[in-house]
């Protein structure tokens, strides 16, 4: 059992960091992006590549993934992002499915035994399960403090404009092709990223395992916990990886089949648009143009808590 | 008194069908400027074309000496430039950030900005000429009133500190009292900021009042030009705008 929590905890981890990508682009920017399988094949077989073919380090790899899916995602971003909503949904659509073909092309049967990863001659093996979620929940705590500064700075305002309206953000002379490339390449590097650490821990890549429905687990988790608020994205994964092993952890493998999950997953999407569109946790709240400085508010935050001990309106 | 918008000569289309053809016009800095027409007489349209959301066919337009926008391809600024030259457009049904708050609202006008200082000053100015968005600058914007959200996408302009404010029906869909209210303020900023204003309306009247230089469109084509006061004078304009 203990076992069993733990490869959630590895693959919430995993998931969680593509979800902080996929909210850049369509939790910050709106954009409703159906691709992100795409990113996550090209970042496993980025590591299979480096470490197996080259014989290079795990480490090299991520760099290489984040910059080989920034650049997939710059050279289709750029025609494509004129496309709006439903357009882009279908042109994204295509991408994702473009690239796993290229990865089938390539080598259909994947690659096997790719080296472990190591750190200062520690080997990351997969029986070794602590030691994985530690290195994913690191990447996943840089990601979101990483995410969490732009959401706030002046970029990620830039982005949310657009999302809200295209026009009145033109108007307020943000350019809004610049931003939406932008954010559409972030989001596609940190996919890239979360397919090395998949690779790192399973140590195998097959073309067969990027479909179409790792995507729309994204998109779901995205909009599960809450469009553009990364906090919301990271419980949303934990909910998404715990519903998609429910049938393991019950026992009732035989009784539910797999496909299940697939109805569950669309199932969820509509139950949230109708019940509570903003998601789980709901947007985050803009800190800019607060002019306390980080000392001040903490001293405001305590003194606030004080007042509320005293009986006093907080 | 100078020139600060020059209209030459544009033609605009949708597919077969000609919005605007042939329109010259220009605004004078400083002054209070209004277009008024039927619908679809090609009033947002014009309005659209001068921030370059609509690409012209013919013609250009020049703001304070520079052309920034010319028929052919890429012959004119994106808007994001013609924003940042100091054009701010109030656009049609307000397109406010709705699920910001209005502060937020204020701060995304000020993009453009980067003293934080004058981001802070022009935001109380915004409150003390809007005193109902200061009460209301934590509210989600989407639960303003319909004037209430109007008069937060003139503040929103304003916080760029634009040199010419650009109103698309500023009242429409408003109460006779807001609308009022609402054109007072502009006169207001017109003369306290030292911000010239075009203004496009169906509300002839108000429109026409609180202007020193009016233009006739129908059809797409100017068809009269004066001072604000002598259209109002106009046989032809009461006739047909003011109902008399």
């Amino acid at each position: 059992m203990l076992n069993f929590f733990q490869l959630i905890l590895i693959y919430a981890g995993i998931y969680a960091i593509m979800a902080i990508g996929q909210n850049c682009i369509t939790g910050y920017t709106g954009m409703l992006s159906l691709c992100h399988a795409g990113f996550f094949c090209i970042g496993s077989y980025a590591t299979a590549i480096i470490c197996k073919v080259c014989g290079l380090s795990f480490w090299l790899s991520i760099p290489v993934a984040a910059i080989v899916a920034g650049l997939v995602g710059l050279v289709i971003g750029i025609p494509t992002l004129r496309l709006k909503g439903d357009y882009l949904c279908i042109a994204t659509l295509g991408l994702g499915e473009i690239i796993r073909n290229v990865a089938t092309n390539l080598n259909p049967v994947g690659f096997n035994s790719i080296p472990r990863a190591t750190l200062f001659g520690y080997q990351f093996a997969s029986r070794n399960k602590l030691s994985f979620i530690i290195l994913i929940w690191a990447f996943v705590l840089v990601f979101y403090v990483l995410f969490q500064q732009l959401a706030h700075s002046r970029l990620g305002r830039a982005m949310i404009a657009v999302r809200e309206d295209e026009v009145a953000a033109q108007s307020n002379g943000i350019n809004v092709t610049k931003y939406k490339i932008s954010s559409f390449v972030l989001g596609a590097a940190v996919g890239g990223i979360a397919g090395c650490l998949q690779t790192a821990y399973t140590l195998t890549v097959q073309p067969g395992s990027y479909t179409f429905m790792v995507s729309v687990m994204v998109l779901c988790t995205v909009v599960l916990g809450g469009m553009g608020n990364a906090k919301a994205v990271i419980l949303g994964a934990f909910i998404i990886q715990f519903i998609s092993y429910l049938p393991q952890l019950t026992g009732l493998t035989n009784v539910i089949p797999a496909q299940a999950k697939q109805i569950i997953y669309g199932l969820l999407l509509v139950v949230m648009m109708l019940c509570r569109p903003q998601g789980i946790l709901g947007r985050d709240k803009f800190r800019y143009g607060d002019p306390r400085t980080r000392t001040e508010k903490l001293r405001d935050f305590f003194a606030r808590g004080k007042k509320k001990e005293m009986g006093g309106e907080a | 008194m100078s020139e600060i918008l020059k209209i030459d000569g544009i033609s605009v289309s949708y597919g077969n069908i000609r919005a605007l053809s042939d329109v010259s016009m220009s605004v004078n800095e400083g002054d209070i400027v209004s277009l008024i027409g039927a619908n679809g007489a090609g009033k947002s349209t014009l309005l659209k074309a001068i921030v370059g959301l609509e690409p012209l066919k013919e013609g250009s337009i020049a703001f304070a000496g520079e052309t920034i926008c010319k028929a052919k391809h890429h012959g004119g600024l994106t808007t994001d430039l013609i924003a940042r030259r100091g054009i701010a457009l109030v656009p049609e049904g307000r397109r406010v950030f709705a699920d910001m708050t209005v502060e937020e609202n204020l701060d995304m006008g000020a993009f453009m900005v980067s003293d934080q200082a004058l981001i802070a000053k022009r935001k109380n100015d915004m409150f003390e000429l809007f005193p109902i968005l200061g009460k209301r600058k934590k509210q989600k914007t989407r639960s303003l009133s319909g004037g209430e959200q109007q008069m937060m996408a003139i503040a929103r302009a304003l916080m760029s500190g634009p040199r010419l404010l650009l109103l698309d029906e500023p009242g429409l869909g408003l109460a006779p009292l807001v609308v009022q209210n609402i054109f007072s303020t502009i006169k207001l900023i017109n003369e306290e900021n030292k911000v010239t204003v075009f203004l496009v309306e169906q509300n002839a009247r108000l429109a026409l009042k609180s202007s020193s230089f009016g233009y006739v469109l129908e059809n797409g084509r100017i068809v009269l030009q004066d001072k604000g006061e002598a259209l109002l004078q106009n046989e032809r304009v009461q006739k047909a705008y003011l109902g008399a």
